[in-house]
């Protein structure tokens, strides 16, 4: 692959509304070509960037430099940028056709050209036939498609999407998924998609930047944010996530460190510097906790625990384990029938381990 | 808890119903029935029934009438729009505590009566109202220029009256215009004056033609304005109905007349229904149709 290349930077964007300070120093760069998802609770701001993007809302500090032009004195409708809203906020008077026209006139596309524009947009998202009806004589998925429609036949340099599809029901969003990212890859569009949904933002981005608070948490790829979280927000935010308490005993070297868990000494992996005494949290993903019976050999050391629920799930089965301490251990294996020792009672003591490194290791906090 | 709520609504319409018979309906009925009798100098009105009150309002003479009357009254509904919209999109820019006070200010005037009010605009006009005395005092004429008694005073009275007529409809309209659709059109390169027109102004269609309405047929027939401003040569309908049950007392004419004002604001009503039936469709609140 290429050296990325910058398409938009924000620098520095910060936004208060009353005493409520909303973005606080926020830095990003979007890279041309690139799905890119900011990730974050409700109200953590995404919203916000968004507009500011797009030019519906003024910065109180920072800039915002599209191609290395800063684009923060230029109006909205004068930036190569187009939004698909969260409400849809299609024009409720006009024809599908229109309000996918609607760009292209403003903009002075040439009469011509138009209409066989609109109607390749429509054709992109399967509209073609629905071109001659008003909004309201859609459902919400295809009014959904529509509002991207409208966006992307104006070919922006930037897309935004925001909880483009938080409103449609389980499966269709998951159609619409698949959707929008071959749509992406098809048009070589950059796209910035906000969402609250951590599933969705795994899954369909190139690189994804988690929120909290109007701040950045991490950057990275969706592997390295699920695997590698820079903080307990992000861990806990990105899926679940079991959390023991440790304590540093002793220093390896070369980010090696004794860590004594649950009574027990381990040798862990860490990314952080650590001195002896510290308090750190072993965070360990459900998938990656192991469950055996304890009276199968162990070469290796295992914490014992009790197993107090039980939950089928379909493709996996999740324990609820409780360690002596009194934290509790959700366990998610796979379920396999034909393996015998997956079958455990309720309340029976069972040993648990994990591949060594899959853990995080991460300053202690709450 | 059912029940009594449909015998409320069994006695509100029913009422509604009893009133309206009475005092629209029944009215209306005697005076089409009037229009078609003949005048008479003993009784007011008299047998055989005829339609030559009809025949006689095709003069010229009254149809100049009717034409200006029309001219005056659209020439105030237009005005009212041009400084109603701007008005009404003023208050809705407003923070959201202070347009109840600015509407409220906006119908205060209806707390005084009209016809004191319009007394009070003859006093301003006239050649030694403020206007004029004014100007002279400047300087700036010699001679009182003649406000009142013109079309001008007429139309200037039409609007002043009926000007929050314009205003609530077209406020209601605005006010319940989606922001969010402003900031879809900003953000597909559309300007202030494309949003205006593209967005604001087919959204408010509803309120415009409401607003237009409420302006237009009343001032058919406000004669006691074209009385006190527009002298003897600017009449409204509304005068020549006047003339004729107070001073000519030639009823069966004023009730052709009127008739005929009843016909002509019924068919601009029709209009309106058809307008807002077009425009709700534009709006695609009618998916049944598919
Ligand atoms: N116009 C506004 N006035 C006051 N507060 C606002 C305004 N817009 C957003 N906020 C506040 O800013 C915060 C972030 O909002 P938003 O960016 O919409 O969050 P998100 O999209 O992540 O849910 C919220 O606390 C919200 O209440
Ligand atoms: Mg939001």
């Amino acid at each position: 692959m290429n050296e990325p290349r910058a398409l938009l930077i924000l620098n520095n964007l910060s936004k208060t509304y009353g005493s409520n300070r909303v973005l606080d120093n926020f830095d990003l760069t979007i890279f041309d070509g690139e799905f890119f998802t900011l990730l974050g609770p409700s109200g953590c701001g995404k919203t916000t960037v968004l507009r500011m993007i797009a030019g519906l809302e003024d910065t109180d500090t920072g800039n915002i430099q599209l191609e290395n032009h800063d684009i923060g004195q230029v109006p909205a409708e004068k930036r190569p940028i187009n939004t698909v809203f969260q409400s849809y906020a299609l024009f409720p008077h006009m024809t599908v056709f229109d309000n996918v026209a609607f760009g292209l006139r403003m903009s002075g596309v040439a009469k011509e050209e138009i209409a066989p524009r609109v109607t390749e947009a429509l054709e992109m998202v399967r509209l073609g036939e629905f071109a001659e009806r008003k909004p309201a004589q859609l459902s919400g998925g295809q009014q959904q498609r529509v509002a991207i429609a409208r966006a992307v036949v104006n070919r922006p340099k930037l897309l935004l999407l925001d909880e483009s599809l938080s409103a449609l029901d389980y499966k269709l969003r998951q159609q619409m998924q698949i959707e929008l990212k071959r749509l992406q890859r098809k048009l070589g569009i950059t796209f910035v998609y906000v969402t609250h949904d951590q599933e969705e933002a795994l899954s369909m981005s190139d690189r994804v930047v988690v929120m909290n608070k109007g701040k950045v948490q991490q950057l990275g790829t969706p592997r390295e944010i699920y695997e590698q979280p820079a903080n307990l927000f992000v861990a806990k935010f990105i899926g679940e996530i079991n959390q023991l308490v440790g304590e540093i005993v002793e220093i390896d070297g070369n980010h090696e460190y004794e860590v004594k868990v649950e009574g027990l000494q381990w040798r862990l992996h860490a990314e952080h510097n650590f001195k002896v005494g510290d308090k750190v949290n072993v965070l360990l993903r459900p998938e990656d906790v192991r469950v055996e019976y304890i009276d199968d050999p162990h070469p290796d050391q295992y914490l014992v625990g009790e197993v107090i629920e039980r939950n089928y799930k379909g493709k996996t089965l999740d324990s609820l384990i409780r360690l002596p301490s009194g934290i509790e251990v959700i366990a998610s294996e796979f379920f396999d029938e034909d393996d015998p020792s997956f079958d455990y009672s309720l309340n029976q003591k069972v040993a648990i381990k994990w591949v060594p490194g899959w853990e995080v290791v991460l300053p202690h906090e709450v | 808890m059912r029940s009594s709520f449909g015998s409320f609504r069994f006695w509100a319409i029913g009422l509604a119903s009893v009133w309206l018979t009475l005092f629209v309906f029944f009215p209306n009925l005697l005076v089409i029935f009037t229009s078609l009798l003949t005048r008479d100098p003993q009784a007011t009105v008299s047998l055989p029934v005829n339609v030559d009150s009809y025949v006689r309002t095709l003069d010229v003479l009254y149809l100049q009438v009717l034409w200006d009357s029309l001219r005056m009254s659209l020439l105030a509904m237009v005005f009212c729009l041009l400084i109603g919209y701007p008005f009404a999109m003023a208050i809705v820019s407003l923070p959201k505590r202070w347009q109840p006070v600015i509407l409220f200010l906006v119908i205060l005037p209806f707390w005084t009566n009209s016809l004191v009010r319009t007394y009070a605009i003859q006093f301003i006009l006239g050649n030694q109202g403020i206007i004029n005395k004014s100007l002279i005092g400047l300087g700036l004429i010699d001679k009182p220029l003649q406000l009142l008694y013109t079309q001008f005073a007429v139309i200037l009275g039409l609007c002043y009256i009926l000007l929050p007529f314009m205003v609530l409809p077209l406020y209601s309209a605005l006010e319940k215009l989606d922001i969010r659709l402003h900031h879809a059109a900003k953000d597909l390169g559309a300007g202030p004056l494309s949003r205006f027109w593209y967005i604001t102004v087919p959204l408010t269609s509803p309120g415009i033609v409401a607003g237009c309405l409420m302006v237009l047929l009343p001032a058919m027939g406000m004669f006691y304005i074209s009385d006190l401003l527009g002298g003897a040569k600017n009449l409204l309908l509304g005068n020549v109905i006047k003339t004729q049950f107070l001073h000519t007392r030639d009823w069966p004419f004023g009730s052709a007349f009127s008739v005929i004002l009843i016909v002509l604001l019924g068919f601009m009503l029709w209009l309106y229904f058809r307008a807002s039936r077009f425009v709700s469709k534009q709006g695609g609140l009618n998916g049944s149709d598919f």
